[in-house]
């Protein structure tokens, strides 16, 4: 009988113990969402109105550069680029990550502990500090340019292109890259690869039908890392782009900054949205791999 | 093909430490070049320590880290316990959508949607600002807290549902059980949420800067304040200091895993040996 009683006060201990959590959990993350849904469809006198989802659509400035003066649709362009330069540095850090990721997971044990941490260090340095020291190097008086004059080669402007903020987001997540792949692969079954080499697999033969779909969820959620973070960037391109490479996240930043709170929830909503849709294909196609 | 591995490894070593080293080395130039070392100085520590925003920033990181860490992993914790005896599935599931948000929205974003309903309820209630040390130690345990859930609910999922039922036999209150039994069988999980919250909470720049107000600057704030516009070494010598506070504490947690490790190893090779002796 006290045995019962005590049963069903541990019960109700533990549904007391998700309550402080679930209050927390539907204000300050499920209603702060709705505010952001709230804002971008209201004007400042919060009536309905589909005026600030349209002017993300709309909006055109003039832009000129050397292919002469046109109109574009400014928003569209500024996403079109984030996803640009989002997708491209992701890749690079794909490229680049996971070799390395696959020999870390190759090494004896005490290697992989002592590179992993030095991967970390970077990463565990704020990324303010990782992006001031880029904008630093490639300055036109800056390390970079210097190297390039002790080696006798003329300098090159670097520093406010799209190259400049590719090597901000590569250096600034590329860790973010490497650590999901590489715990994935230090679990793989080294039995499994034996067995396809046994087999008559060769080397490329067996990345391809058993090291790369095993290791296919590190993938998945490296690539999201760098390309979420990437994508809604706003300091790197202050910094690297010299702020003339407008990003989706500057464009949130700046009308924050200049209090037009509606728009820039308008914007945000915007992305997030797309970010969904796209979360969801991946993961449909993740699964799919996984199930076929 | 062993050499080939190694140069790599080389100069991806060196793609992510140059940057570094050379922070490290202009942060002892006596003069402001990028490019140029003139000669060794401690000038810039010195400005540094004579610049009491930056000191009061890192204050304030602190107080807002241990706080905002405190908080989550006790509420992390709880929420973790209750999650796992979630009876009704749909519910679960719902639970863990809502805990996966926050790790999944651009920071930008999680950013911006709290400081819509912060001004607008501060708003509601007529305040000039409503942005401060509150408003940002509340972003700060709200995007801790799914980390924290993270590490605890896989030890609550590996421990032996027995043993709080057994503590609970031999006469312990509910609670007592929770605490004496289940508590220290997932400290482990605790303990990495706590420091992980901890880190990212002293580390987090994005949501920070949307939600914080009224002067109150953490030092990742302060950081893109002294960045804005112009270059000063002085924040080299700032992220040089930073960077040897993460080696120590890197260093001392990879002794600390060690010691843990060869703590288990030997309590499992005492464990194999009494098995033996028993077949024996």
């Amino acid at each position: 009988m006290n045995l019962k009683r005590s049963n069903r006060n541990l019960a109700l201990i533990r549904r007391l113990a998700l309550t402080p959590y679930s209050f927390w959990a539907v204000l300050f993350i499920l209603v702060p969402l709705i505010f952001v849904a709230y804002y971008a469809f209201t004007d400042s006198a919060f009536h309905f109105t589909t005026e600030n989802i349209l002017r993300f659509f709309k909006a055109t400035s003039e832009i000129s550069d050397e292919n002469g003066t046109r109109m574009v649709h400014t928003y569209l362009l500024i996403f079109g680029r984030s996803l640009k330069l989002a997708v491209i540095s992701t890749i690079i850090c794909l490229v680049f990550g996971y070799p390395f990721a696959y020999l870390i997971s190759r090494a004896s044990p005490k290697t992989q502990g002592i590179l992993i941490t030095l991967i970390m260090i970077p990463m565990w340095m704020n990324f303010l500090i990782r992006t001031y020291a880029w904008m630093t190097i490639l300055q036109d008086t800056g390390i970079f340019n210097g190297l390039l004059g002790m080696l006798g080669l003329g300098k090159i402007h670097i520093i406010g292109t799209e190259s400049a903020v590719v090597i901000g987001m590569v250096y600034d997540y590329f860790p973010y890259m490497i650590l999901p792949i590489y715990s994935v692969m230090a679990k793989m079954d080294i039995k499994l690869i034996e067995a396809a080499h046994d087999l008559g697999c060769n080397g490329i033969g067996v990345l391809r039908r058993v090291i790369w779909p095993l290791s296919l969820p590190g993938v998945i959620s490296g690539i999201t890392m760098v390309l979420i973070p990437s994508i809604s960037t706003f300091y790197i391109s202050q910094k690297l782009g010299n702020g003339k490479f407008y990003l989706i996240g500057d464009a949130i930043e700046s009308q924050y900054t200049a209090n037009n709170l509606h728009f820039a929830a308008a914007i945000a909503f915007i992305l997030m949205v797309i970010l969904l849709i796209c979360m969801a294909v991946m993961q449909r196609a993740a699964n799919k791999r996984a199930t076929a | 093909m062993k050499h080939v591995s190694r140069i790599y490894t080389a100069l991806i070593l060196l793609f992510l430490f140059a940057p570094i080293a050379i922070l490290l080395v202009f942060s002892f130039n006596s003069s402001k070049s990028l490019s140029v070392f003139s000669s060794f100085s401690m000038h810039w520590y010195r400005e540094l320590f004579r610049d009491s925003e930056t000191l009061s920033s890192v204050k304030n990181t602190l107080i807002l880290a241990v706080s905002a860490s405190i908080i989550s992993t006790v509420m992390g914790t709880a929420a973790a316990v209750g999650m796992h005896r979630l009876k009704k599935r749909y519910l679960r599931v719902a639970m863990d959508a809502v805990t996966n948000i926050p790790m999944i929205n651009p920071d930008i974003i999680t950013g911006i949607s709290l400081m819509l309903m912060f001004v607008f309820v501060g708003r509601f209630f007529g305040a000039a600002t409503s942005l401060n040390f509150g408003t940002m130690l509340i972003a700060h345990i709200t995007f801790c807290l799914p980390y924290v859930i993270l590490q605890v609910l896989p030890k609550i999922q590996q421990m032996d549902a027995s043993l709080p039922e057994a503590a609970m036999d031999l006469g312990c209150t509910p609670i007592k059980a929770f605490l004496k039994v289940e508590v220290p069988e997932i400290m482990p999980g605790i303990i990495t949420g706590l420091i992980m919250a901890f880190t990212l909470s002293l580390d987090d720049f994005v949501i920070s800067y949307f939600t914080t107000g009224n002067g109150f600057q953490t030092l990742p704030i302060r950081i893109y304040n002294m960045t804005k516009k112009t270059v000063t070494p002085k924040m080299y010598a700032l992220a040089t200091i930073i960077f040897f506070v993460i080696l120590a504490l890197l260093l001392l947690s990879n002794v600390f895993d060690a010691n843990t490790a060869q703590t288990i190893r030997e309590a499992r090779s005492r464990k194999k040996a009494n098995h033996a002796k028993k077949e024996l």
